[in-house]
């Protein structure tokens, strides 16, 4: 019980430390045009993000990139900016699947397969366990007293049942 | 040669039909042990003997596509369009698989010949050799069949054959294109062989785990090409694209990444089934997985099924493939439910914390990273068929869902080797794990006050975030595989009263696959470090004239003067930047622009100077068309030469793993006994 307290303390510790490392320093100051234009594709074809396309001589990298500025300038939300852009170019011009209608599904299935998969396995090592604490209780019930001694002594002594 | 080589490939194609069909006939005929005219043995060894023959008979089509290249044979309409006379040799060679039909030509090489080796040390095991060279006839029956009717190398030019071919795509003139394809593809055709030897195994239900040792090396040596491949893959996208990266999760990288996981899934989780007779219908289904996946990479590749900037080898031969990737499916799964009563467990898991349970979650989440690309790889054409919407996954979908599970994968990395097998008991979990924690936590701490902050501007970075964590567990993990190291190195160094480095070589000399295996980790961490780099990015674009400056962390560049070049092959544009630092002049850059005369495509050459702690990765992009002044990116790479650096330890430990293990030093010895001295020997007299 001790040690189990100890752990949890040290937890809280550890989330607390978190805690505070994510709060300290926090200003209200954005850089929301280097954050758009890494939201945003250049739509020339050459597959990059916005803010990195880097081709001599793009024909849409500047013009879109000037269209972001003119945004934010007049004040405009971002999600505004970036509705403007689909508008304009369709929605390949957004550089990941937005938080609405079918793309919710893009964000959410590798989370849900990937626990879905986890909790499959946990489950599964527990009945495995399970299966075998019942069937060596039943072989142990059995057991000549002698055999039993000696098994748990081996127990004692390799410590944590490796080998 | 163009006749020469079409006859090779047709010759090749029938020798493989009949190493497929005489080969399952002999093999039925052996299983049912039905009596036939022919001794069953001398048909398989007749089999054998064709697919020994297939491997000749391609290497005589692919010498024949190679001599057309060097000898300017402009009549084959595939020498016209990635070749020219200008070309020079060494880019020759990479002709062979800039285009569809020849990189198609070097899978059916490259196939033939792991097949011509696996053939020639069939005293190994013949039954299982036999199933798996008829197996590996099947799959380069497909291959050639395409090569033979649905992209021949060989097509003849119509029309007055020209003078000059249209030469090499120009992002493909680098050096590292002649050797990253062919590395590439020997990883991919390479897992053909386990996947045979799996499928072989199941269908002759092969007694015990034999067929795991003997393609152990098989699938070691083809995740080792394929790791080799995809980094200079990396290095190539770094030094020849310009756009400061090396990663863009484009959809061809992320078809050679997907068999590199399930593959190295499989290289974990076949220990369960050597040690303990577990997984072994997982083992299987991950074999099959990851030869399904090389073929959906090539579909990928090949077909245009979604849009990539390897769009220079786009065509139609991708319902091939499918049809292809479906007969495998169905014959995987047909044989997997007939013969499925063969793969019981002989074991099961005891306990959630255990060496063996950390090999499953470290399955668990390389198969989840391998389903999130396939499925953000995938998602723009489900979106598009099912509300008809096209919409772009790129890298900001990975950042967000991929890094974390990397960063899982990676902590998996630092447990599993310090649980033990069975069960792991608190105490032995305390003893191993405090001093990983301490360096976790003394770690994060120091890149907090060092400045690595998950925080900027009053919200959460998340590129520093992960960066934080990164480095974080990263140097737990090297703490937890350090301690490993020294441990069994102390013991050693105590037994054998020899100094810790002799000790540690004798350790990994004495279990050179488990420390190779360490080392292998240990490559992967400093990977990792050189990726988590990448949050700190620094870059900066400018105008310059003769003498201009431009200063970018602690270097300050000048021009100091533009140059051109020219020669048979391309005109290039140099800006010479001498670089300073600290007031002193460093070195001299030269970044370059290259225009290919023959396609009039334009290529950046970057220069890059590289140091532990960073890159400095200078582009020349060309002039302002106003002001006529050329305009210079600098960006400052951290950590980028610890990802080179980490491939390096990577071989090294793949290479380590490979070699057999000393036998144990302690291992008895029979000694005749010798007969008790007499008592007057004892006593000093003759006996």
């Amino acid at each position: 019980m001790k040690r189990l307290s100890f752990w949890i303390k040290t937890t809280q510790a550890a989330l607390l430390a978190i805690a505070v490392c994510f709060s300290l320093g926090a200003t209200d100051a954005g850089s929301r045009y280097t954050d758009l234009n890494h939201r945003l594709m250049c739509t020339c074809g050459c597959a990059e993000i916005l803010g990195e396309c880097n081709h001599v001589g793009c024909p849409n990298s500047a013009g879109e990139l000037d269209e972001l500025r003119t945004g934010i300038a007049n004040g405009q939300s971002n999600q505004q900016i970036l509705d403007s852009f689909v508008g304009k170019y369709g929605a390949i011009v957004l550089a990941a699947p937005t938080g609405h209608g079918f793309d919710v599904v893009a964000w959410i299935a590798p989370f849900a397969v990937f626990a879905a998969a986890l909790l499959g396995t946990i489950l599964l090592v527990r009945r495995w366990s399970v299966g075998r604490t019942q069937a060596v209780a039943a072989d142990t019930s059995t057991m000549d007293p002698a055999e039993r001694e000696r098994r748990e002594q081996i127990r004692r002594e390799t410590g944590d049942g490796g080998f | 040669m163009a006749a020469f080589g079409s006859f090779a490939l047709l010759i090749a194609l029938a020798l493989a039909a009949y190493n497929l069909l005489a080969g399952a006939l002999a093999l039925r005929w052996i299983a049912t042990g039905q009596p036939a005219a022919i001794s069953p043995e001398r048909l398989a060894d007749t089999a054998r003997r064709a697919g020994i023959a297939v491997f000749i008979a391609v290497t005589a089509a692919a010498f024949a596509l190679i001599w057309s290249v060097f000898t300017n044979d402009f009549s084959i309409t595939y020498i016209m369009e990635h070749s020219n006379r200008a070309l020079p040799g060494a880019y020759k060679f990479s002709a062979l698989w800039s285009g569809q039909e020849g990189s198609l030509l070097l899978w059916a090489w490259l196939l033939g010949t792991y097949g011509f080796v696996l053939r020639l040390t069939h005293k190994t095991d013949v039954k299982l050799y036999a199933y798996a060279g008829t197996i590996l006839a099947g799959v380069q029956v497909f291959f050639l069949a395409i090569l033979c009717f649905a992209a021949p190398p060989f097509a003849l030019y119509q029309g007055a054959i020209p003078d000059d071919g249209n030469g090499l795509n120009p992002l493909l003139q680098y050096p590292e294109m002649v050797i990253h394809p062919p590395m590439l593809y020997l990883g991919y055709v390479g897992f053909s062989v386990p996947f045979a030897f799996a499928l072989g195994a199941l269908m002759m239900r092969y007694p015990g785990e034999k067929w795991i040792k003997v393609t152990r090396i098989w699938t070691m040596v083809t995740w080792l090409f394929l790791t080799a491949g995809i980094f200079l893959g990396m290095h190539w996208a770094y030094a020849v694209l310009g756009w400061g990266g090396y990663w863009g999760w484009d959809p061809v990288e992320n078809a050679s990444f997907m068999p590199w996981l399930t593959g190295t899934a499989f290289l974990h989780s076949v220990m369960m089934q050597e040690k303990k007779g577990m997984m072994k219908s997982w083992n299987v289904w991950l074999i099959f997985s990851t030869f399904l996946l090389t073929l959906l990479g090539t579909l990928l590749t090949r077909a245009g099924l979604v849009s990539s900037v390897h769009a220079f080898a786009q065509s139609s031969i991708g319902t091939w493939f499918v049809v292809f990737m479906g007969i495998v499916l169905a014959v995987c799964i047909f044989t997997y439910i007939l013969q499925r009563s063969h793969l019981k467990s002989e074991h099961h898991l005891e306990s959630l914390v255990s060496r063996e349970s950390s090999f499953l979650f470290n399955n668990l989440v390389l198969l989840t990273a391998c389903f999130v690309i396939l499925w953000g790889t995938l998602f723009p054409v489900i979106s598009e068929y099912v509300v008809g919407n096209k919409v772009t996954v790129g890298a900001p979908f990975y950042n967000r869902v991929a890094i974390p599970i990397g960063i899982f994968l990676l902590l998996l990395t630092g447990v599993g080797p310090l649980l033990p097998w069975r069960a792991a008991s608190f105490k032995s979990i305390r003893r191993n794990f405090v001093l990983p924690v301490i360096t976790f936590w003394v770690t994060a701490i120091v890149c907090l006050v060092a400045g690595v902050r998950p925080w900027q501007d009053g919200a959460l970075d998340q590129g520093n975030f992960y960066a934080l964590v990164a480095f974080s567990v990263s140097v737990a993990v090297l703490t937890a595989i350090f301690s490993e190291f020294i441990r069994g190195a102390g013991v050693i160094s105590r037994q054998t009263g020899k100094n810790i480095f002799a000790a540690t070589w004798l350790l990994t000399r004495r279990n050179t696959r488990r420390y190779g295996g360490y080392i292998i980790h240990i490559g992967v961490v400093i990977v990792v470090i050189g990726l988590a780099g990448s949050a700190f990015d620094r870059n900066t674009e400018s105008e310059l004239a003769l003498h201009d400056k431009m200063t970018i962390g602690p270097y300050t560049l000048e021009c100091v003067g533009f140059t051109q070049d020219s020669n048979l092959n391309y005109n290039s544009e140099y800006a010479l930047l001498d670089v300073y630092k600290g007031g002193k002049k460093q070195f001299q850059m030269t970044p370059e622009k290259r225009v290919y005369l023959i396609t009039g495509q334009p290529q950046t050459m970057v220069a890059i100077h590289s140091i532990p702690s960073w890159d400095l990765y200078v582009v020349y992009e060309g002039t302002n068309p106003d002001t006529g002044q050329p305009i210079i990116k600098a960006i400052l790479n951290p950590l980028v030469g610890w990802i080179w650096a980490g491939l390096v330890v990577l071989v090294f430990g793949t290479l380590v793993a490979l070699v057999p293990s000393l036998s144990p030093s302690t291992a008895s010895l029979r000694v005749p006994a010798r007969a008790a001295p007499s008592e007057p020997a004892l006593k000093g007299g003759r006996p």
